[in-house]
Parts: structure tokens; C-alpha cells; sequence
């Protein structure tokens, strides 16, 4: 069986989903169901007394059966990001955290600084480090030096729908760390953008405003569930290598009329 | 006293983050605190007292991407 193992977890879905922007929590549920997601990403955010939202979305999320990877989104300091972490693993009761050090508020580009430092303190505290990150070689070079055993670099900004911003980055990351599991996360905007990156020999792929925002998110959930299961089969199966001329694929020989034209 | 919680200035009696949760009606669904940007364990609520100005941060489950 090809199954994706993270931090001796194995799964057999590769594709990841989140659980943000859904039009409406029944149609979260469904869209959880038909992507056959096993891990969605949640949140965790100020709620005021009296108010019951955050417990009546965790018993979705729980009845949904998924396990849950935890993020730091929107936090702008390793210190930000090292607390949410912990207030995280209380409520989700879960070492898994999706950890996110926002260094520029435009792109919502990871702060390579900060993410380390963060990594550092949360894996040395058993946390299970899931890093969102660029493409940078060097920096994920750090991140697995400060003791993360996944990386989850972007295809593109979050939310931008743009697919692979940098093909060469993605390709030469995915060569240099061939044995640790790379998740695709952010900027994935068509079922196609997620063959894309699984063809390329990443592990896995996680989508949310792509799927949550589409015009129906139940039936594009499905969607991208096939294409990262064909993107994942063609790269396993052996993808052609592209050529510059034509080459016929019906045997030339034997042709009528092979000597001249009429 | 006056404290902020979760970004807001408010007036409270309750002397410990337990007794904040209490008085503010937060139940017993999941939630995480911080004080003073320090994580507080949900077992450290009942001795972690109050002063004037602190700054208490309450979270609950949201959806994520």
C-alpha cells in the first residue's frame, strides 16, 4: 500500500484540508467526507463569555473522525507562535501543530527567523512540528535541524489560488530532502495545480480556500481528492521525460508506401 | 479591578484566571488561557491570581486553514 506516514502516523489519503471559509458548517462536514480527508487543519481564536461557537465547531470536527492539525495562522512572533502552540495542544490535545510565523502581511510569507526559533523551543518541547514554509533550501535545512521531521512549503501566497510560483524551487526542494515527507500547503487553486505538485514526488497537498470557496465545495473537494490521487499514481508510475521533437508512437516500419510519397 | 481580556478593558471581582472564566460565563466547553502572554495550563487556572491590569487571553476551537 502507498500509504503517507507523518511522525509514524500512516494515512492513506494525501490530501489535507482546512476547515476555514465554508459557506455554511454542513456543508464543512461534506466537504470533509467527500475530499476522504484524514487530517483538517483548525484554528484557535479569542471567543467572549456566553458564547458557544468554538465548542459546537470541535464537535463537528470530532464527529467528522479526521485527526486535527492545530496551526498558529496569524501569529507575527516566534513567541506569538510558541504560546498558541501550547494553548493549541491543551484544547486539541494533540502534539501536532501547523506552525506558522507570518512575516509580511501582504504575501503572509513565512518569517524564516522566527519560524526557526519557534520550531526549535516547540520541538524540544515534543511538539510535532509541521513548518510552513517557502521553498528556501536553507531554511529547511534549519527547520529540520531544529528537529522538525515534515515540511510544508507553499506552492503560492494563501488564499492566492495561483498554483506553482516557482517550479524550480519546489522541484530542487523536493530532490534535495528525498526522504522527508513535504506537504504542498498554501496557493493551490485547481485540481490541476495539485497533480501538478503530487506528479512532482511531493507527498502530499493541503487545500482550503480552493475548495471552501468554490461554487459548490462538496463537489470540488472530490475533485481535488482525485487529482491528488492521479497526481500521486502518475509520479509512482513514472512520468515520460518531455522532448523537444516529435517521435512517432506508431511503428515506422512497414508503412505502405513507405519508399515515397504518391 | 480592571483587566483586559482578550483585548478589552473590563471590570471584574473574580481574584484567579478560574474564577475570571467563571464570572465570564465561559463554561466548561475547550478553551486555552494566556496571561500576560504566558500560557496557562487549564490546571493552573484555580492559583494563578489576578492583578490590576493583567492582560487574559481566553481561545476556543475556530476553523483553520
Amino acid at each position: 500500500m502507498d500509504r503517507l506516514t507523518l511522525y509514524e502516523q500512516s494515512f492513506s489519503s494525501r490530501l489535507l484540508l482546512g476547515t476555514a471559509r465554508y459557506p455554511s458548517p454542513a456543508t464543512l462536514a461534506k466537504a470533509i467526507e467527500a475530499s476522504r480527508a484524514e487530517i483538517v487543519t483548525v484554528s484557535l481564536r479569542r471567543e467572549a463569555g456566553g458564547m458557544r461557537g468554538g465548542e459546537t465547531f470541535w464537535e463537528l470536527v470530532r464527529a467528522s473522525g479526521a485527526r486535527v492539525l492545530p496551526n498558529t495562522a496569524g501569529c507575527r512572533t516566534a513567541k506569538e507562535a510558541i504560546v498558541t502552540a501550547h494553548m493549541a495542544r491543551e484544547v486539541f490535545q494533540t502534539d501536532w501543530i501547523k506552525l506558522e510565523v507570518v512575516g509580511d502581511e501582504d504575501l503572509l510569507q513565512p518569517d524564516p527567523f522566527g519560524l526557526v526559533e519557534a520550531a526549535r523551543v516547540l520541538a524540544a518541547d515534543g511538539f510535532c512540528v509541521f513548518p510552513y514554509t517557502t521553498e528556501d533550501l536553507s531554511v529547511a535545512e534549519k527547520l529540520l535541524e531544529a528537529g522538525c521531521r515534515v515540511l510544508m512549503p507553499w506552492a503560492a501566497p494563501i488564499g492566492s489560488g495561483r498554483g506553482i510560483n516557482n517550479l524550480f524551487g519546489l522541484r530542487a526542494l523536493r530532490a534535495r530532502f528525498a526522504e522527508t515527507p513535504l506537504i504542498v500547503d498554501a496557493g493551490l487553486g485547481a485540481p490541476s495545480h495539485a497533480a501538478a505538485v503530487m506528479e512532482l514526488g511531493f507527498d502530499a497537498a493541503l487545500l482550503n480556500t480552493a475548495v471552501a470557496r468554490a461554487a459548490d465545495p462538496v463537489e470540488m473537494a472530490q475533485a481535488f481528492a482525485l487529482a491528488i490521487d492521479s497526481g500521486r499514481r502518475a509520479y509512482r508510475a513514472g512520468l515520460m521525460t518531455p522532448r523537444d521533437f516529435a517521435e512517432a508512437s506508431t511503428p515506422v516500419l512497414g508503412r505502405a508506401f513507405g519508399e515515397r510519397s504518391l | 479591578m480592571k483587566i483586559r481580556v482578550n483585548g478589552e478593558t473590563r471590570e471584574v471581582a473574580a481574584q484567579t484566571l478560574e474564577a475570571l472564566l467563571a464570572e465570564l460565563d465561559y463554561g466548561e466547553g475547550p478553551q486555552a488561557t494566556a496571561l500576560n502572554h504566558e500560557f496557562v495550563r487549564k490546571e493552573a487556572r484555580a492559583e494563578t491570581r489576578l492583578k490590576e491590569n493583567d492582560c487574559v487571553e481566553i481561545v476556543t476551537p475556530r476553523q483553520g486553514g
